[in-house]
């Protein structure tokens, strides 16, 4: 045995490769095929969000916030927006709650279909992502038609929603539910039950429940894990309340009971989907969807040809914007990939002092060493695939 | 919700006494400053002590108040899943003091003290690995602080005669407008020569 056949190995992986989701560097340090340290480079995608926000109102702020997780853009609005609105002591209209349910739910939808898929494709299957992004295209096009927009909605605005909702697409969204379910079925088979994905997913990346706390875990992440935490349950926002659903938990801790709790979670919000609509429906579920506080919302186009009020207010909110009372606030929303969290302090101007986002993919990747060592070089990919990673929040 | 909030610091204040220096309650959240050199112990207690059970790390992030002599806040929060309370904790630093490390105490912590430092520069004494996390490979002043500008100082470009990419000095065609609205609608709180007569 020469010197030169046991030296370890130094590689890096990515920032260019398909399985690094994004721009990720992992600079890997392998004993023949075994990691025996994980040194993730991050930052490549950094755009200084926090920074551009203190420069911005709070309505041009919440634009910044579809660029963060922008597999499920909706969900990080509603985070920014129930700060401010925490700190308005703003209580938002019934039809506006309902929405944002609604579409936090989709939001959820679009991320775990992209995740579970993917998945399958870092370890090696190719159908189950065409499958995913099938159903995500129309997903999208319930954006679209709610927002004009595909993915940047900026949809969710302090104070309620941007628009109303159609009434046929509130149809066309009920439409929608019944036959995705019969697609997750498909995907339940095609993914879930497949042996490959088993073998490669069972007993990798195991975390023990006390560890997730540890490392800031939350979401999925410690619901594989065994904890029954899901903050829409504990800490019930908006009109989660009343919806009727169940969370589902995983006992192994392991790779693939998180993407099984994924396909279950979707099929969770799909009922949460359906019992909004439903509620939409209700004479209860009608009426404004933003607060009718014209200081804070800006008034509909028709009023502001005929109101010199609307009009000045219109003009104001679209100059100065509003000013927020000085004070601090954390206010998070359990988005896909976990505890999404917004420290916003204010300082009474029309401009954020201080915008702190806690992403939750940030505490999940910088676990990668301590996930990864001992494993194989192969299940680096499927680990990082099971954290759920999105480069645009995890970089800000 | 409040109720519980006050017992629950005044059972902080009681049992690490000095280190506790204010608490507050706002917005239904808790917020207690802790005196730099006890950080630890007080992490440690909130997430040891069976009434609190803090286990869950969620963030630390600094804060910059330029105007202040203690110019930094660093700013913990932490979540108990048993309590279902959420609550934050603050230090006061400068640039140049140290604030202990809570590595030991919860390992996440390591990635949020670097984004502290390399966002703001705060030092944290204990801290293995204390080397900028989201900024580029030798990147230069803390951008997060309030005294640096929103364009930065340098911008980066492919260089096709040099065959890499450059650094240069930020150039803005038009310079970078930033509007006070600090309102002129509320009046002015000076009184312009010759109007003294007219309000009295």
């Amino acid at each position: 045995m020469g010197e030169h056949s046991i030296r370890n190995f130094s590689i890096n992986f990515g920032p260019q490769h398909p399985a690094a989701h994004g721009v990720l560097r992992l600079v890997l340090e392998l004993d023949g095929e075994v990691v025996e340290r994980v040194d993730p480079h991050i930052g490549l995608l950094h755009r200084g969000t926090e920074k551009l926000i203190e420069y911005k109102t709070y309505t041009q702020a919440t634009p910044y916030f579809d660029r963060l997780d922008y597999v499920a853009p909706m969900n990080q609005e509603h985070a920014f927006c129930l700060a401010v609105e925490k700190l308005l002591g703003l209580a938002v209209p019934r039809r506006a709650q309902l929405i944002r349910v609604l579409y936090s739910e989709i939001g959820r939808l679009l991320s775990h279909l992209l995740n579970v898929t993917t998945q399958a494709m870092d370890v090696g299957a190719l159908t189950p992502p065409l499958w995913g992004f099938e159903e995500r295209e129309k997903l999208m096009i319930f954006y679209e038609r709610a927002s004009g927009s595909r993915m940047h909605a900026n949809y969710i605005r302090p104070g309620g929603v941007a628009m109303d909702l159609p009434p046929e697409l509130i149809d066309d969204i009920e439409a929608f539910c019944d036959p995705f379910l019969r697609v997750l079925d498909d995907l339940d088979t095609l993914v879930i039950g497949n042996r490959i994905f088993k073998q490669r997913n069972v007993d990798i990346g195991v975390v023990p429940l006390e560890d997730c706390w540890k490392w800031g875990f939350s979401g999925v992440m410690v619901r594989g894990s065994g904890a029954a935490w899901d903050l829409r349950k504990a800490q019930p926002y908006e009109c989660y309340e009343e919806m009727d659903f169940d969370i589902p938990v995983g006992k192994n801790c392991d790779n693939y009971d998180r993407q099984v709790i994924r396909m279950e979670e979707m099929r969770q919000s799909v009922r949460i989907m359906k019992q909004c609509v439903a509620k939409l429906r209700e004479p209860a579920g009608q009426g404004p969807v933003t607060t009718l506080d014209g200081k804070i919302a800006p008034p509909s186009r028709k009023d502001m040809k005929r109101s010199m009020e609307a009009l000045i207010h219109h003009f104001k909110l679209f100059t100065e914007g509003f000013h927020v009372p000085a004070g601090e606030v954390y206010a998070a929303v359990e988005a896909p990939k976990g505890e999404f969290g917004v420290y916003l302090v204010a300082d009474g101007t029309n401009k954020p002092y201080r915008c702190k986002i806690r992403p939750p993919g940030f505490a999940h990747l910088q676990a990668m060493d301590f996930m990864c060592r001992g494993h194989m070089l192969a299940d680096v990919a499927g680990i990082l695939g099971s954290l759920d990673i999105v480069f645009g929040e995890v970089d800000r | 919700m409040t109720a519980e909030l006050q017992a629950l610091a005044d059972h902080l204040a009681a049992s690490l006494g000095e280190a506790v220096t204010a608490s507050a309650i706002a917005y239904d959240e808790l917020t207690v400053v802790v005196r730099a050199e006890d950080i630890v112990r007080a992490v440690t207690f909130l997430r040891d002590d069976p009434k609190c059970r803090f286990i869950s790390f969620l963030d630390i992030c600094g804060v910059d108040y330029p105007g202040r002599e203690q110019r930094f806040d660093v700013v913990y929060h932490l979540l108990s899943p048993h309590l279902n309370h959420r609550i934050r904790l603050k230090v006061e630093t400068d640039e140049v003091s140290p604030v202990p490390s809570i590595i030991d105490v919860f390992p996440a912590a390591n990635w949020f003290e670097r984004e502290a430092y390399d966002m703001y520069g705060i030092l944290f004494s204990g801290h293995p690995d204390l080397r900028r996390i989201l900024t580029d490979y030798g990147f230069e002043g803390y951008p997060l602080r309030k005294d640096f500008p929103l364009t930065g100082y340098v911008e980066v470009r492919y260089d096709e005669a040099e065959g890499r990419v450059v650094y240069e000095p930020v150039r803005l065609n038009q310079e970078f407008r930033n509007f006070d609205f600090l309102s002129p609608w509320e009046g002015t709180d000076y009184v312009l020569p010759g109007d003294e007569k007219a309000k009295a």
